[in-house]
């Protein structure tokens, strides 16, 4: 049985339609990467997932539970089963980066002081970060303020992990650190991951399934062996990340 | 060209009412947070830090403006009253508009711009970084855990900066009153004695209880709903402190006609003089 199920989600703002009847089966234990140009609903797809955007129409299913009409109350139970990384990593400024870690932790379990500080700085330790505790994230660059933010999504011992642009705005090397990261907790914790990146060689090297939004609609779903051989122009211009008539027709207006 | 205009007025006014319609459920959300967790130890625990901000840090903005204000009244009043002989009575003519309008109201504008903007920029932040999410996704209401304990620091602190703001403000119009402009101290303070009683102080102290979370409110909401980016940043933080002091002077007004009513319902009028 998949650990979540997407049926037939829809969802627009204003004019704007984002998705159109998306349907995604995701199954437990794999790394699922969403790939599409900005603006598709990549982002707007991982928010209905954990509750924070409502579908227009379609529902969507965690563990045989309907979860996008459930009282915000009940949602809150059901987000202890996930972590999500934020694309800039939305860590509390206010709070030190332990701090940060330990605070699912502080609001969901009825740990001791001194076992959710042991706790949070296992899960920083995990990240590459143990000497990070005492310092605030303003302090820390963009690469390492992603792993403390995964560091966060993690210290509840999720089911899932959702990762929005985990690489966006990181070098190269920054970046494969944190590839390395997501396969290294999959491997670890046996978690099943969502990634939504633009991040070409992120999506192949962490991928076991790859979809493709486009419009608004799943545009491909396979692997990353079947999106390289794929004869789709979208998708290969999207790999080679080459523009298209459309994208450039203003160019030749102005 | 009219039907146009007519279109515009109609989109703004519905724009105008959604606003306010999203503004009544989130002072709804905010009264239903606060009933469920007024009584937990953990949300004092995060009052505390607010109270440290919304009162100890605003002290000397409010004690200082409520005392320049005490001084010019003096300095305003002090001729015409002397033109007719009745300088003895300048204290009770700035003792009584202190305690019952200049000192809640200066108080609770000095709030908004300090402590409002502060709050709106500090939620508008988290907002557009989504923080707010981030919280959502932990499972901890940003109503209950960001708003609640913010509400009740400017609840709580608004009536004693009042109390400070009508304390400074009184001293300074002693101060020039009697120090300054020679006027004596004991019929000075008769007279302000004779006009000023505990019904006007507490009714400055009242007023600012609700001035107090005005403000908690409007700044709040000015932050969870503003715009991306810095500039939605901005702006939110100039209407947060906009309408909280519209909203203050909108309040005052009935407030000042409802304690006058009940004041001489009960007590009948009494003159200064």
């Amino acid at each position: 049985m998949p650990i979540l199920s997407l049926r037939n989600l829809s969802k627009r703002f204003g004019r704007n339609v984002v998705l159109r009847d998306v349907s995604l089966e995701i199954e437990t234990g794999k790394t699922l990467v969403v790939l599409g140009p900005s603006g598709t609903g990549k982002s707007v797809l991982l928010k209905h997932i954990v509750g924070l955007l409502k579908p227009d129409r379609g529902e969507v299913w965690f563990e045989g539970q309907r979860i996008d009409n459930i009282k915000e109350r009940d949602l809150a139970v059901v987000r202890e089963n996930f972590g999500f990384l934020f694309q800039m990593g939305a860590l509390f400024d206010s709070l030190t980066n332990l701090e940060n870690v330990a605070f699912p932790l502080k609001e969901h379990t009825t740990l001791s002081a001194v076992e959710i500080a042991a706790k949070a700085q296992d899960c920083l330790a995990m990240v590459g970060l143990p000497e990070a505790g005492p310092k605030m994230p303003g302090e820390m660059s963009g690469g390492q303020r992603k792993r403390i933010a995964l560091a966060r999504a993690i210290a509840m011992g999720p089911k899932v992990i959702l990762y929005d642009e985990p690489t966006t705005g990181l070098d190269p090397i920054r970046s494969d650190v944190i590839n390395e990261l997501i396969l290294r907790l999959q491997a670890k914790l046996g978690v099943t991951s969502i990634v939504v990146t633009h991040d070409m060689n992120s999506a192949f090297k962490v991928a076991d399934r790859i979809v493709m939004l486009h419009g608004g609609v799943l545009h491909f779903d396979g692997t990353a062996e079947t999106i390289k051989q794929s004869t789709d122009p979208i998708v290969q211009r999207f790999i080679a990340g080459e523009a298209g008539d459309d994208e450039l027709a203003w160019m030749k207006k102005a | 060209m009219p039907a146009a205009l007519i279109e515009n007025l109609g989109r703004r006014t519905n724009n105008s009412l959604a606003v306010f319609g999203d503004f009544c459920v989130f002072c709804g959300q905010t009264f239903a947070w606060l009933a469920r967790l007024l009584f937990r130890a953990k949300t004092w625990r995060l009052v505390l830090p607010q109270m440290f901000d919304v009162g100890v840090k605003s002290v000397p903005v409010v004690a200082l403006t409520g005392a320049f204000i005490g001084m010019v009244m003096g300095i305003e009043s002090y001729a015409q009253l002397k033109s007719i002989g009745q300088e003895e009575r300048l204290g009770a003519l700035i003792n009584i508009s202190v305690v019952k309008q200049i000192g809640p109201v200066l108080a609770a504008v000095m709030l908004a711009g300090r402590i409002g903007g502060a709050l709106t920029a500090e939620l508008g932040t988290m907002n557009v970084t989504e923080q707010l999410d981030a919280l959502r996704v932990m499972g901890a209401d940003p109503i209950g855990y960001l708003v609640v304990p913010r509400l009740i620091a400017c609840i709580l602190l608004t009536p004693i900066l009042t109390i400070y703001s009508d304390l400074l403000g009184v001293l300074g119009g002693y101060f020039v009153s009697v120090k300054t402009l020679g006027i004596p101290a004991a019929p000075y303070w008769a007279y302000s004695d004779k006009a000023v009683n505990t019904w006007q102080i507490l009714e400055g102290v009242w007023k600012g209880l609700f001035f107090g979370g005005a403000i908690g409110l409007i700044s709040c909401y000015k932050g969870f709903t503003c715009g991306s980016g810095a500039s939605g940043v901005g702006r939110a933080c100039t209407e947060s402190f906009v309408t909280s002091f519209l909203t203050i002077m909108c309040m005052n007004f009935f407030f000042a006609k409802m304690f006058q009513d009940l004041y001489r319902a009960i007590y009948g009028f009494q003159s200064l003089f």
